[in-house]
């Protein structure tokens, strides 16, 4: 570590600091900065040329004097130190203490960047993990190793969702065994709260790390939170075995944090002012879920992102949906309809579910189910379309049983109690019983053996 | 060769170097970690450089080694069944050398130094006859279906010196000599490098004579592609891309498959890599992962050698082709491809005309493009062709994006995903609508030849159908389905069932997953069939709801999944069947009604 520091900024805007007659530092190298005040910053040498060093400054640019701001090259990459005493604490977005608590004390130090897995050492994720949610467990199963993000709008009830899902997610046959590290960027305190009295109330608070930036907090310093904690998670699945869920909210005040960083560098845009890069700097996040080869842990990632105007052709959750394996969509509708959680089936999507259900994994007929269900309700749709416009009289008898299915699939299907954890066996044979308003010829996504062992023809479908 | 450089600036993967006497797309060696890259510019004795590996702990002062030659590929036995990175580095290696994560600076051989390989010269060939370019020297059984032939490198050609006879042989081992023109002797090698930025040469170059068939009906059926043609499959996210290439993939009748994942999934990669060993090409009946071959540069990993991944790609597939083979290569995402340009492009400060991508974005993506085709191979009388599929991932799901719009006008088989057939659930979403291919007329040859006479006239038939059903559909959203006659209601259903019985095609299921040409054809013949009959009841008096109600259609919508491609005989006994009550019907209505025949 090179004591010497230098106070020759030359410039410092839109959180990025330029140091001249620098040493020869290397790229993403770490930067401690002292300002006029004593007050240390945290940055990262994002450009380097001969004597010309570009710094981005986690805890942002305000306030600083060119005349007295002390810069100083730390010769290492940004890294944070671990140890199983991580669990139950917080941090900040670069693993500072946040609960005045001493810092962890540990030899293991990881650079915060992470390398890519090499696909060849990963194994594909196929278990089945029982959220206790129909609309999930059914239809957008999640397994070990997903990376599987809530796409939200404001004044929904995403971190309600989030923490159901973290409080019921088990295997099938087995009690709670994840811990869970718990990303926060820009939030509000009165959300980072919710979440700290979540797990304070369900008693796990002792197997959840916290980072935690506010809304208030430097903006700047998100771009590191999300990899620091995935560094984190890293460990703990892959040094200590522990299957770990990542619950990372919001992925919006992350990219928006990248933009800001982007346009002070001068960096072309892409879509609404987002670097071209935004998709390559996501992945490089979401990227880091798996399961790899001949280790048990695993790190599963549920990001929770707000799409801006319930627009989910927006740069954010466009580039998320590319990138992850599948959605978990929220409806506007569904929640004014008071329906909880208001997941919107059709537009959600888990790509990981093929193999993580079935007979082995969950029970043989549950991927048919999950078909004719989407089935059923995509045209069910069609039809209140139609019964909008012409009026539900008129409809024929066929399409009037549609009606009826669709109301009562987001009723009961759909609509559940914030602690309702149902089986997934519960969710199968619910989806029977709404099968059952059909006769067996409109249900051509079972297979006959299916309807010969589970269909039972109600008053509906004479 | 070139000599050392200075490091003077880093910008994430862009470096300037002090390089004098360095040439534009030459390989380089970077700073202490010796990570890969590439020069792209030249300005004085200062070099623009590109590295193909994250550059952090890289600082200014550092040397750069330029290595004196571009990015070329390894070609020889031992590519099928590997995965390789973007720089043609093999992965399961790597693995097995350097555990989880991909580490940063090692050269590692593409392909195995240590293995051998049986080597049977080509019989013909004796010492002073004259060898072309492209020549066979003899071949290798790489695996059970491949038989690897041995090939003169491209640019060197003359005259036999001397070849080795049969035997075991290392990739280094030398199995032969040329003399060229200048009376220079060059040794030969089991395999050959090639530069991957050039296009392989060849003879000359053919029309498509046969489609690809890919054992997805709407595909083959109604939008086929043509052994050596070029396809795009652009749609939003989640709508089937990477399935339907992965089907093709499992199922098309090719010999070789190149698989290129840029910038896209690792799982993705992952779920080839431990499905295709499991499973049975239904052509050879050999297990898949013997044809098969990945080129892996997943979007975290260094943007720039994604952008070179796609190259890696197609030059092996070029150079099965110069073997006589057909080969499809699928490239997944080439926008992931098209984004590497732009990224580069930015910070390189030049200047951006559309959405931030560069002016040269159309001719790059026609020139990648151009790679595909049917081709006479140099050497001999091969024939061999590359069938290109790109997946397109247009931003918001807007098809007038730039990467898009520019493919669209390139590429001659469009499958356009459409996002309201795929939150429908109904699969493969390839919009019938939106998608076009160019080469209905040849693949109709090939269809009435091998399958069945009345094939074009069946497809334009269900079009037909299809287009009918938009339009009353249409109608019915405005004013109601009262407002149509029966014969109109009829329709909707036959639609109904040309989308449920052939068109949507489950690749989860394991019977419905493939369907032979046969199958295809039955089934598209057996939806149409009842249509056509119910539409003559209609005319008769029958009721629609009577019609629709028929047990028979639901055994129609069934057939694809009950019956697999050897069974096709029970779908057309289905369909006598369909015939005989439909007779039965009609002679009813007929006997009832007032309109005899
Ligand atoms: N033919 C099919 N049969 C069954 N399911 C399908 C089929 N095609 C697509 N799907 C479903 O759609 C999901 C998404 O498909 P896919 O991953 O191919 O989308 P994509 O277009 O490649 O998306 P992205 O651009 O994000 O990579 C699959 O995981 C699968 O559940
Ligand atoms: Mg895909």
């Amino acid at each position: 570590m090179s004591a010497k520091e230098y106070r020759t900024a030359g410039s410092a805007k839109g959180g990025l600091l330029l140091v001249r007659e620098a040493p020869a530092v290397a790229f993403g190298d770490r930067v401690e900065i002292r300002d006029h005040r004593g007050r240390r910053r945290n940055g990262q040498v994002i450009r380097c040329a001969d004597g010309e060093i570009l710094v981005q400054v986690y805890e942002g640019t305000d306030d600083l004097d060119l005349e007295t701001t002390w810069v100083r090259f730390l010769d290492q990459p940004l890294e944070v130190a671990l140890s199983p005493d991580i669990l139950g604490r917080v941090f900040s977005g670069i693993g500072e203490p946040r609960d005045d608590r001493p810092p962890i004390v540990s030899d293991l130090h990881r650079a915060v960047s992470g390398s890519a897995i090499n696909p060849a050492a990963r194994t594909y994720p196929r278990e089945f993990i029982q959220t206790g949610i129909s609309t999930i467990d059914g239809l957008n199963a999640l397994v070990r190793g997903q990376k599987l993000p809530i796409f939200s709008g404001s004044g929904l009830p995403h971190n309600r969702l989030a923490a159901q899902i973290v409080r019921q997610a088990r295997l099938i046959d087995q009690e709670a065994a994840f811990s869970v590290v718990f990303a926060a960027m820009g939030v509000s305190y009165a959300d980072a709260r919710f979440f700290q009295e979540e797990f304070a109330d369900s008693g796990v608070l002792g197997n959840v790390v916290m980072y935690i930036n506010l809304a208030d907090d430097p903006p700047i310093e998100r771009l590191a939170l999300p990899r620091v904690a995935l560094t984190a998670a890293e460990y703990l699945a892959f040094d200590l075995d522990r299957h770990v869920l990542v619950v990372m909210t919001d992925m919006t005040h992350y990219a928006d944090a990248l933009r800001e960083v982007a346009t002070a560098k001068g960096d072309v845009p892409a879509r609404k002012g987002y670097p071209g890069y935004l998709y390559s700097d996501l992945a490089e996040i979401y990227e880091r879920s798996g399961r790899i080869k001949d280790r048990h842990g695993s790190v599963t990632l549920v990001p929770v992102l707000s799409m801006p105007s319930d627009d989910i052709t927006h740069p954010i959750p466009d580039l998320t949906g590319y990138i992850t394996e599948g959605q978990i969509v929220l409806s506007r509708e569904l929640h004014n309809q008071g329906i909880y959680p208001p997941v919107q089936v059709s537009i959600s999507l888990s790509r990981l579910m093929k193999d993580g259900v079935g007979k082995d994994d969950t029970r043989d007929d549950h991927p048919r189910v999950a078909s004719q269900l989407f089935a059923l309700y995509a045209h069910a749709q069609e039809v209140r379309n139609l019964a909008s416009i012409i009026g539900a009289d008129e409809l024929s008898d066929r399409d009037r049983r549609y009606l009826e299915f669709a109301d009562a699939f987001d009723r009961r299907f759909v609509g559940q109690g914030e602690d309702e954890d149902r089986s997934i066996f519960e969710t199968l044979n619910l989806a029977w019983e709404l099968f059952s308003l059909f006769p067996k010829d409109e249900l051509i996504r079972v297979s006959e053996t299916d309807l010969a062992k589970y269909h039972r023809q109600g008053d509906g479908a004479s | 060769m070139s000599g050392q450089g200075i490091i003077r600036e880093i910008n994430g993967p862009i470096l300037k170097a002090r390089l004098p006497g360095i040439r534009n797309g030459e390989q380089v060696r970077i700073g202490a970690l010796g990570l890969f890259g590439e020069v792209i510019a030249l300005e004085g004795e200062q070099a623009l450089v590109q590295s193909y590996e994250n550059t952090d702990g890289v600082r200014p002062g550092e040397p750069l080694e330029g290595l004196g030659w571009p990015l070329s590929v390894e070609l020889g036995p031992g590519l099928l069944g590997s995965i390789f990175d973007g720089m043609q580095r093999p992965l399961t290696e790597l693995y097995r050398a350097h555990g989880d994560l991909i580490p940063r600076g090692v050269a590692i051989p593409a392909l195995d130094r240590e293995r051998t390989w049986r080597f049977t010269p080509a019989p013909d060939l004796k010492p002073e006859q004259g060898l072309a370019a492209g020549a066979v020297l003899g071949r290798v059984q790489e695996t059970e279906s491949i038989e690897h032939r041995i090939l003169v490198p491209p640019d060197l050609g003359g005259v036999l010196v001397e070849l080795a006879p049969e035997g075991d042989y290392r990739l280094d081992d030398p199995i032969g000599r040329l003399r060229d023109a200048d009376g220079r002797h060059h040794d030969l090698f089991l395999y050959h490098r090639w530069p991957v930025r050039r296009p392989r040469p060849y003879r000359r170059r053919d029309h498509g004579v046969a489609p690809l068939l890919t054992g997805q009906r709407v595909l083959d059926t109604f939008f086929p592609v043509l052994k050596g043609g070029k396809a795009a499959v652009p749609g939003p996210f989640g709508c089937g891309k990477t399935v339907v290439q992965q089907q093709i993939a499992r199922w098309s009748n090719a010999d070789i498959v190149i698989y290129v994942g840029c910038g896209e999934r690792g799982n993705e990669l992952v779920d080839v890599l431990e499905s295709f060993p499991k499973l049975k090409d239904p052509y050879s009946g050999r297990i898949m992962m013997e044809r098969t071959l990945l080129v892996a540069n997943t979007s975290n990993m260094p943007v720039v050698a994604r952008e070179a991944s796609i190259y890696v790609g197609i030059t092996i597939a070029e150079y099965f082709r110069d073997q006589g083979y057909d080969v499809v290569m699928l490239a997944d995402s080439t926008s992931r491809w098209a984004e590497a340009l732009r990224e580069v492009a930015g910070r390189l400060g030049q200047m951006p005309v559309e959405e931030g991508y560069p002016a040269y974005l159309a001719s790059r993506l026609a020139a990648f493009y151009e790679r595909a085709g049917r081709v006479e191979a140099l050497g001999g009388s091969a024939v061999g062709s590359v069938t290109l599929i790109g997946a397109v991932s247009p931003p918001g799901g807007d098809f007038s994006e730039p990467v898009t719009s520019h493919t669209k006008e390139i590429i001659d088989t469009f499958w356009a995903l459409s996002k309201e057939l795929a939150d429908a659930r109904h699969y493969p979403a390839v919009d019938w609508v939106g998608s076009f291919s160019g080469h209905v007329d040849t693949a109709a040859r090939w269809w009435a030849e091998q399958v069945g006479e009345a094939w074009a006239e069946r497809r334009a038939q269900a079009l037909a159908l299809l287009a009918r059903d938009a339009e009353l559909a249409r109608i019915v959203n405005l004013v109601g389905p009262e407002a149509l006659s029966s014969a109109q209601r009829w329709v909707l259903e036959g639609a109904r069932l040309v989308k449920e019985a052939v068109l949507q095609q489950s690749a989860l299921d394991p019977v419905d997953s493939f369907a032979s040409p046969e199958k295809q054809y039955a089934l598209l013949d057996l939806a149409l069939s009842i249509y056509e009959r119910g539409a003559e009841l209609i005319d008769l008096g029958m009721p629609v709801q009577e019609l629709a109600a028929m047990p028979l259609l639901t055994r129609c919508r069934r057939a694809k999944g009950n019956y697999d491609s050897q069974q096709v005989e029970r779908i057309q006994a289905l369909k006598e069947e369909a015939m005989q009550q439909f007779d039965r019907q009609r002679a009813q209505y007929a006997g009832a009604g007032e309109s005899t025949p």
